[in-house]
């Protein structure tokens, strides 16, 4: 009998000897020198910078960073004392990016689909999938398709999946990646609840160290130049080196975000850019998703968009950006802010609006147009027709400011989850356009990427821009936001709660 | 057939392996093919009348969906009329164009036989659900389930075409390249989906692999794809409208091999 | 301060060729058959009116749109780079087309599909999947014409005179090495520019390390 039938299975080991990465096509070794034993059954907090390796380690582990026509290998990495692409299903594997991990068609099949692969008997696969959909709260029908599920409960289908396989390896690659704080909340304790009752080794990668602290037994911090820069027991290693972490650019529970307050911006905002009168606002014309928004948008200040998971924060962004029509009411901009085009946003041509409103999407993949980062960043101000010497100049001083400059001739869609973000907010940065509207803009940063982005707007808004940001992190809400919208969701209140005041800094 | 969420209904046909209505097209198509003749093409077209109305098919969604056959069937027997070998008298010789009794004989048959295949193709197809098509295939037909799977997954990428194209239209407005024309904006967007859906694909293909896809053991399947009574009739009936048509073709001295 | 990390290894480098399919070829060949079937759909709508205007000028001609069937197998060919992939994306592009279109060819689509497919097949086995230059992916749209004319002949218009044959023959090979031979050449050095390809030999000829 193999281990996974078994039920209860044991935990692997994890040997990493001088082991190394470099993705084809890129000059640097995504991850170097790298020397680490991890026991079976240890609990594992990995960290370390945005591109600094962490996602390439749990894919090599997980056997599916591919072979030679994928990039080059050395030193030795194994698992239970085996190369891990042999010892393949061994390790389960939640990739970071939870859109692309929905397989089948069906909710029952698609976490099926691991036990499957690994041999399991068909009535213990039934048992499994039904244990690991209840395990992540994920209250669907078998047959539900997988088409209809919004972005936190993909997130959900992906883990049960990987929990049905009962891997002795358990890697989660930023698991609470779109979550609401409540959906992190859930998500950990259905993870806390399978280890719980499991020897599996587990090693979770996250920026933000206070969710997954109490559940880990280890910390292991990566060193982008290359090796480990901090390795122990989560309390010694981030009270005892906190300092230098946090220099990484690793979040340190309790140090704060470390932003020295620059003063109270004199927000005069009283210009205003936009104005929603009667607001309703749907994705198709089928269903309306909130109504009756109002919402000005001021030159100068700061609205943060929040509300739970599929509350209509991305549709209501999308629309005050001009790209999505309204279902009802309108979206106005003052004259001055339309400056002789329409005043409905979403009739100006595309070019217009890159000159006054900006958008990050959600998912940034959607966004690239372009072959290399540099490129990337090029579009807006060459479609702008500005001078080749503005948009160099331009686009050097936004990849060194997101610190993307080594990055420059890569290409955007093979940049880690959060260069990839980055870039994306870097595009809009490139235009300069009076109002910024972001969705997620820091989620998956690390601290110091967050710091630049948090600095970068507050200059912004000194100057006179407006920013719209849609956001789950607290921080950064309170960080830069004077005023918050929060939407409440389909389930709660017909009319979205208005809080709004200004938040001290 | 749809992608994103096939039709179903409570009548046999949506229950029978796809595996089992794929054989049962192929071989009708297969008989029919090696004869043009109006009366084999005709018989099967009568007794699939019969089948159609037992499968439960609504007439609106059969006839939206059977629409191109019932175009290109006379399409098809126009050419034939005009251009088909000339044999027997000729009724109007111009140019090429030359309409003779063979040539219109041939002609009906040709539309007959195109709709005598096509039909029931496109009912039979009509019921199935990828998902099931590739379990049975897999299963039943025993092909490599790395391929079938990959095939599935692959489907359902493209399921997600619609959503990909809605994102892109704004992602591009967004960025300032949506101006310009109509076509040229269609052509590169077309283009960019078609980035957008390989990109995805590399990375669904990771996520495969990440739960142990193409793993060194040998697959068990969550649900077993039965192939019983209820598919041996369907193709059984399939085979007796095959030989039927062709009996009566026989008999009545029309059958006309394809190849003599 | 790793100094071999530095240093410059030519990029295309041609390592052992491995004739076995990845996960990521399966996946990617079913991603570019699914589309093209999705392309065929439109075509066979498209097919009927135009071949209404070809036929006319000179009966056979109508066979110089069948490159849009064509394309598939010669662009899974050319980017996947494994033995059966023109085969396996032209007859999965058939059975789509049939599956969600409906066509008034029925199940013979698969047939279709799996001739036409053989007819590039053959020739990338020509160059013993290691070619992919210009010249043989014109190539491969010739012999998936030609595949083309041969089943068509056969299956659906038995029986015709032979200037018919002829003309049929000649405007299914030229068609099959304009669309489905230079068209896919050059979509594939598109997707490739982009980046889209990394992950596949077509898509490394020619990058330097970034
Ligand atoms: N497929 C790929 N091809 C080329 N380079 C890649 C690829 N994937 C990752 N990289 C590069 O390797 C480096 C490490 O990436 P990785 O995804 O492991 O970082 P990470 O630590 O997970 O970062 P993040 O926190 O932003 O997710 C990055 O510089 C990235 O650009
Ligand atoms: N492309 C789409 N087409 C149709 N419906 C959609 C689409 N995207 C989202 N929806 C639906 O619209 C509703 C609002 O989605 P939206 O993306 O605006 O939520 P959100 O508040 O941004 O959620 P999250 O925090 O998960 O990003 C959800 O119920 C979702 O299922
Ligand atoms: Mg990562
Ligand atoms: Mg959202």
């Amino acid at each position: 009998m193999t281990p996974a039938a078994a039920g209860s299975v044991s935990g692997a080991s994890v040997v990493a000897r001088g082991w190394g990465w470099r993705h084809a096509g890129r000059r640097r070794w995504a991850v170097d020198g790298l020397d680490l034993r991890i026991e079976p059954g240890e609990r594992v907090l990995l960290l370390g910078a945005s591109g600094a390796g962490k996602s390439t380690l749990l894919h090599a582990l997980a056997g599916v960073l591919g072979g030679e026509e994928e990039g080059e290998q050395r030193g030795h990495l194994l698992v239970n004392g085996a190369e891990p692409t042999a010892e393949r299903g061994q390790a389960g594997l939640l990739l970071q990016d939870p859109d692309s991990q929905v397989i089948l068609a069906r909710v029952g099949d698609d976490v099926a689909f691991g036990c499957e692969n690994l041999g399991v008997p068909r009535d213990e696969i039934w048992r499994r999938v039904t244990d690991a959909l209840r395990m992540v709260g994920l209250n669907l029908p078998l047959g539900h398709p997988t088409s209809a599920l919004s972005g936190g409960q993909k997130q959900r289908l992906a883990l049960a999946g990987v929990l049905a396989m009962r891997p002795g390896l358990l890697l989660l690659d930023e698991p609470t990646a779109n979550l609401d704080p409540e959906g992190v909340l859930e998500v950990r304790e259905s993870v806390a609840r399978v280890l719980e009752n499991s020897e599996a080794t587990f090693i979770v990668i996250e920026h933000r160290v206070a969710v997954w602290q109490s559940l880990v037994n280890r910390v292991i911090v990566l060193d982008a130049a290359g090796g480990v820069l901090a390795d122990g027991h989560p309390d010694d290693v981030l009270t005892s080196q906190g300092e230098r972490l946090a220099a990484a650019g690793v979040w340190v529970p309790g140090r704060g975000s470390g932003l020295v307050a620059a003063g109270r911006r004199t927000s005069s905002g009283t210009t205003p850019l936009l104005r929603t009168p009667g607001l309703a606002i749907a994705r198709t014309k089928a269903e309306i998703i909130a109504r009756d928004l109002e919402l000005d948008v001021l030159a100068g200040t700061a609205l943060a968009l929040t509300g739970p998971n599929g509350a209509g924060k991305s549709t209501l962004a999308l629309t005050l950006a001009g790209l999505l029509k309204p279902a009802g009411g309108a979206v106005l901009a003052s004259p001055e802010f339309a400056d002789g085009a329409d005043p409905e946003p979403i009739r100006w041509r595309s070019r217009q609006l890159l000159s006054r409103i900006g958008t990050v999407f959600q998912d940034p993949e959607h966004q690239f147009v372009a072959a290399t980062v540099r490129a990337e960043l090029a579009v807006g101000p060459r479609a702008l027709k500005r001078p080749e010497a503005a948009v160099t100049a331009r686009v050097d001083e936004v990849l060194q400011r997101l610190r993307l400059d080594h990055l420059a001739e890569a290409n955007p869609f093979t940049l880690s989850g959060g260069e990839k973000r980055r870039l994306s907010v870097g595009t809009v940065l490139a235009t300069q356009p009076q109002l910024l509207v972001l969705d997620e803009p820091t989620f998956g940063q690390d601290l110091r990427t967050w710091r630049e982005i948090v600095v970068l707007l507050d200059e912004l808004l000194r100057e006179g821009t407006a920013v719209v940001a849609v956001s789950h992190d607290a921080d950064f809400v309170a960080a830069v936001f004077d005023r918050e919208f929060r939407l409440a969701g389909r389930t709660g209140a017909a009319a979205p709660l208005i809080t709004s005041g200004v938040v001290p800094r | 057939m749809s992608l994103i969420a096939p039709p179903r209904g409570d009548r046999a046909i949506f229950r029978i392996n796809p595996v089992a209505k794929l054989a049962s097209a192929l071989l009708l198509a297969g008989v029919l093919i090696l004869t043009i003749d109006w009366v084999s093409a005709a018989v099967a077209l009568a007794c699939e009348f019969v089948l159609v109305f037992w499968a439960g098919l609504s007439l609106k969604s059969f006839v939206l969906r059977t629409l191109p056959v019932w175009i290109a069937a006379p399409t098809a027997g126009l050419t034939t009329l005009l251009y088909g070998q000339p044999a027997g008298a000729v009724y109007w010789a111009f140019g090429l164009v030359n309409v003779t009794e063979g040539s219109l004989e041939l002609a009906i048959a040709t539309t007959l036989r195109i709709l005598a295949i096509g039909l029931p193709s496109v009912v039979l197809f009509v019921t199935v659900d990828p998902t099931d098509l590739a379990d049975g295939l897999a299963q039943v037909v025993k092909l490599p389930a790395r391929f079938v799977l990959g095939g599935l997954a692959g489907l359902r990428l493209v399921g997600l075409f619609l959503g990909d194209w809605r994102a892109l239209e704004l992602a591009r407005r967004a960025r300032g390249i949506a101006d310009g024309g109509a076509g040229r904006r269609l052509l590169s967007q077309a283009f960019a989906l078609l980035v957008l859906s390989i990109r995805r694909g590399s990375k669904l293909a990771t996520a495969m692999e990440a739960r142990g896809f193409g793993a060194p053991v040998q697959r068990t399947w969550a649900r077993e794809s039965t192939f019983r009574g209820r598919e041996v009739a369907l193709i059984g009936i399939g085979l007796a409208v095959a030989l039927l048509a062709v009996g009566v073709s026989v008999a009545l001295g029309s059958w006309n091999f394809v190849l003599t | 301060m790793h100094a071999t990390s530095t240093l410059l290894t030519p990029a295309t480098s041609r390592q052992p060729r491995s004739y076995r399919w990845r996960v990521v070829d399966i996946v990617i060949a079913s991603v570019i058959g699914v589309a093209s079937g999705l392309i065929f759909v439109v075509w066979n709508q498209a097919y009927n009116p135009l071949s209404g205007l070809l036929t006319p000028l000179l009966p056979g001609l109508q066979a110089l749109l069948g490159g849009g069937w064509l394309f598939a197998g010669v662009l899974g060919g050319l980017i996947i780079r494994k033995p059966g992939a023109a085969i396996y994306t032209e007859l999965l592009a058939a059975v789509v087309s049939t599956l969600v279109g409906g066509t008034a060819w029925g199940a013979t689509i698969l047939v279709s599909g799996l001739v036409q497919g053989l007819g590039a097949e053959l020739v990338f086995a020509l160059f013993i999947y290691a070619n992919y230059r210009v010249y043989v992916a014109l190539l491969a749209g010739a012999g998936a014409g030609l595949a083309l004319a041969v089943n068509d002949l056969l299956l659906w218009y038995p029986g015709s005179a032979a200037p018919f044959i002829a003309v049929y023959t000649v405007s299914a090979i030229v068609s099959g090495i304009v669309v489905a031979g230079l068209l896919s050449w050059l979509a594939m050095r598109g997707l490739a520019r982009t980046g889209a390809l990394s992950r596949f030999a077509a898509g490394r000829s020619s990058r330097t390390r970034v």
